[in-house]
């Protein structure tokens, strides 16, 4: 990383895919047309648009895509709003990567892995999921739970059953939280659907999706045998200088930025309760 | 060790200026805080406290980072510091032992990796010259975080007494500037230094917050104290005005914001308090969303979080300013007494 951390890149939109009601794709790539850093599935990044504002947002997209950076994001505050509006060929910033990736090249490695994503949180996921996928004979089984509001709201379904259902040795698991019509597959929240389907206890878990949505499956997967030092997931705060030094992401001894925003669960039970 | 004349201290603050900013407690407008030195600027080193401590010399309350330029859907980014002027070296003087070990405090978050380099430019830029202080009062309890008021540390050491100021080099920097100013300076001064600093050490061992007990602040206890029941009480009447982060020498939260200026936009950082309830605020929450948990969050902070990542180093100082300044006289020294031990009661 360079000396001049809080200065950005110029990123151009060059794609924005409407994933659902509230949530849009952004394609990124540097003014030369190249990808603008290289990242590990995980890391974040700070898009900014100048006048509005500058956020952390996820890398979507995999390390291994060698030509651009995805965001996958949600309308949902004052710069998302304005994201939301641009169209392509518009300029943002980017600056990043920041923080600690999952451990893809650690102890993920020659593991089965289970995928347990909620909403938008599937955005954090997909870079992951799509690094295993490219380095598939490094890894075990691969199971993918994933579960949104309705059937309009599962980000990039597109992907997920054109690639992801046909990958081998991968089983993807979709639900919905009400009855829809169009809809044959699984109805009910994430947190029980992982309690029926009695998933293996010995596979390293990752999970990303609301507080609550975490809260809940991670108490069935304790119930399912799960050892919380092999379950994974991705922390979320206030976030301004993305390098641990402005000390809105502090929780404990921690900065999330910087420490995180990916933990152990048993990393999490040493920090105070306030995330 | 050198010194000179009280009355001489007008020509040794001209010959600094000549090729270097002076940045020295000033009085204006009834408070003393650090300032560029000037013809007729009146210098009180004599002042224990200065309002603000001299933490702005290197991360100022307000800084631009840099600007923006857009032009139809491209974007332009200037680094803001191209447009000044080279940073001139300057000399930071008078800053009192609390206030230069609060520096050691920020230089750990600023220059560690990744460096930040607004941060850097200054600090190297810097020549700092300390002043012991002589006359502590009741507020101050540096002592407690091992800091010893007699004798800062600093490119130069100075002691003050009636007639003269007596200096000391330390550094290759602190040798570079006694040279600049030789003409200025005689020999001598050993013994009434020696003297003041035993005259001040009696009045340090007398203070009433000089054996506030620590013991407890560790970072094997962080989930313990974090969860203690006193902090609901300690806080009650906090009003969140962030007066005690704003006076504060360690504190270094800060904010990045957008501006819209007719060229431009610019981005700038400012100071920021953890005491305030958008501090946290996100989209879709906030992490704490009561002011005990913000007032929990600055102290722990300063004894627990910060000594856990930098080696058991404290964040506080000791300089009492938050307790001089709070206006419902709520400070760390009521929380080091609650929840460390009361011992010095």
């Amino acid at each position: 990383m360079t000396n001049e951390t809080l200065i950005p890149k110029v990123g151009v939109i060059t794609d924005i895919r409407k994933d659902t009601p509230d949530v849009k794709t952004f394609r990124v790539v540097g003014t030369d047309g190249k990808k603008l850093f290289e990242h590990m599935p995980g890391q974040c990044a700070m898009v900014s648009i100048p006048g509005v504002g500058e956020c952390m947002f996820s890398i979507t997209s995999s390390p291994t895509n060698e030509e651009y950076m995805e965001f996958s994001i949600k309308k949902c505050g004052c710069v998302t709003e304005v994201l939301h509006a641009l169209e392509e060929g518009a300029q943002v910033t980017v600056r990043g990567p920041y923080g600690k990736n999952f451990p893809v090249e650690g102890d993920f490695k020659g593991k089965d892995l289970l995928f347990i994503a909620g909403g938008i949180g599937l955005a954090p996921l997909r870079s992951v999921i799509n690094y295993v996928r490219h380095y598939r004979e490094n890894y075990g089984k691969v199971v993918i739970v994933y579960g949104a509001r309705s059937k309009d709201d599962l980000v990039d379904i597109e992907e997920i059953q054109t690639e992801w259902m046909n990958e081998p040795n991968t089983e993807v698991y979709l639900t919905i939280d009400r009855p829809q019509e169009g809809w044959d597959g699984h109805v009910g929240f994430v947190p029980s659907y992982v309690k029926e389907l009695g998933l293996d206890p010995n596979m390293t878990a990752v999970l990303c999706g609301p507080p609550i949505m975490i809260k809940f499956t991670l108490a069935g997967l304790l119930e399912l045998g799960f050892d919380k030092s092999r379950v994974y997931t991705t922390l979320e705060l206030r976030m301004k200088c993305g390098v641990g030094k402005c000390g809105r992401c502090n929780v404990g001894d921690k900065f999330v930025c910087k420490d995180g925003p990916v933990f152990r669960m048993t990393e999490l039970d040493e920090l105070p309760d306030e995330y | 060790m050198k010194k000179i004349a009280k009355a001489k201290l007008n020509e040794l603050y001209a010959k600094i200026s000549e090729s270097m900013g002076l940045f020295l407690p000033i009085k204006r407008a009834g408070e003393v805080n650090y300032a560029v030195w000037g013809e007729g600027k009146e210098v009180s080193l004599e002042t224990l406290k200065t309002v603000k401590s001299p933490k702005n010399a290197f991360f100022p309350d307000s800084e631009n980072l840099m600007k923006f330029k857009t032009e139809g859907k491209n974007i332009e980014i200037i680094d803001v510091r191209k447009d000044y002027k080279e940073e001139k070296p300057f000399v930071l003087f008078g800053v009192k032992a609390c206030d230069y070990k609060a520096i050691e405090v920020l230089d750990r978050v600023f220059l560690a990796d990744p460096v930040d380099s607004y941060y850097q430019a200054r600090r190297e830029a810097t020549t700092i010259v300390t002043l012991a202080c002589s006359k502590p009062e009741e507020s101050c309890f540096c002592k407690v975080f091992g800091i010893d008021a007699t004798a800062p540390c600093g490119d130069v050491t100075t002691w003050l007494d009636e007639n003269y100021l007596y200096w000391q080099a330390n550094t290759e920097k602190g040798e570079a500037l006694t040279a600049l100013v030789a003409d200025l300076l005689e020999e001598g001064g050993e013994e009434s230094v020696a003297t003041q600093q035993e005259a001040t050490k009696a009045i340090l061992e007398k203070l009433p917050f000089s054996a506030l007990d620590l013991s407890r602040f560790k970072p094997e206890n962080l989930n313990d104290l974090f969860n203690d029941p006193a902090w609901e009480e300690m806080s009650e009447a906090c009003l969140g005005c962030g007066t005690c982060t704003f006076v504060c020498p360690t504190c270094q939260c800060f904010d990045i914001r957008d501006f819209k200026t007719s060229e431009g936009v610019l981005r700038y950082r400012c100071w920021d308090s953890c005491m305030y309830s958008d501090f946290t605020l996100m989209a879709h929450g906030n992490s704490r969303t009561t002011q005990m948990q913000r007032f929990r969050q600055r102290f722990m902070h300063k004894l627990v979080y910060y000594p856990s990542q930098n080696d058991g180093l404290y964040s506080c100082v000791g300089c009492g300013r938050c307790v001089n300044k709070c206006p419902q006289h709520l400070n760390i020294v009521k929380v080091i007494k609650t929840l460390g031990g009361k011992n010095d009661d």
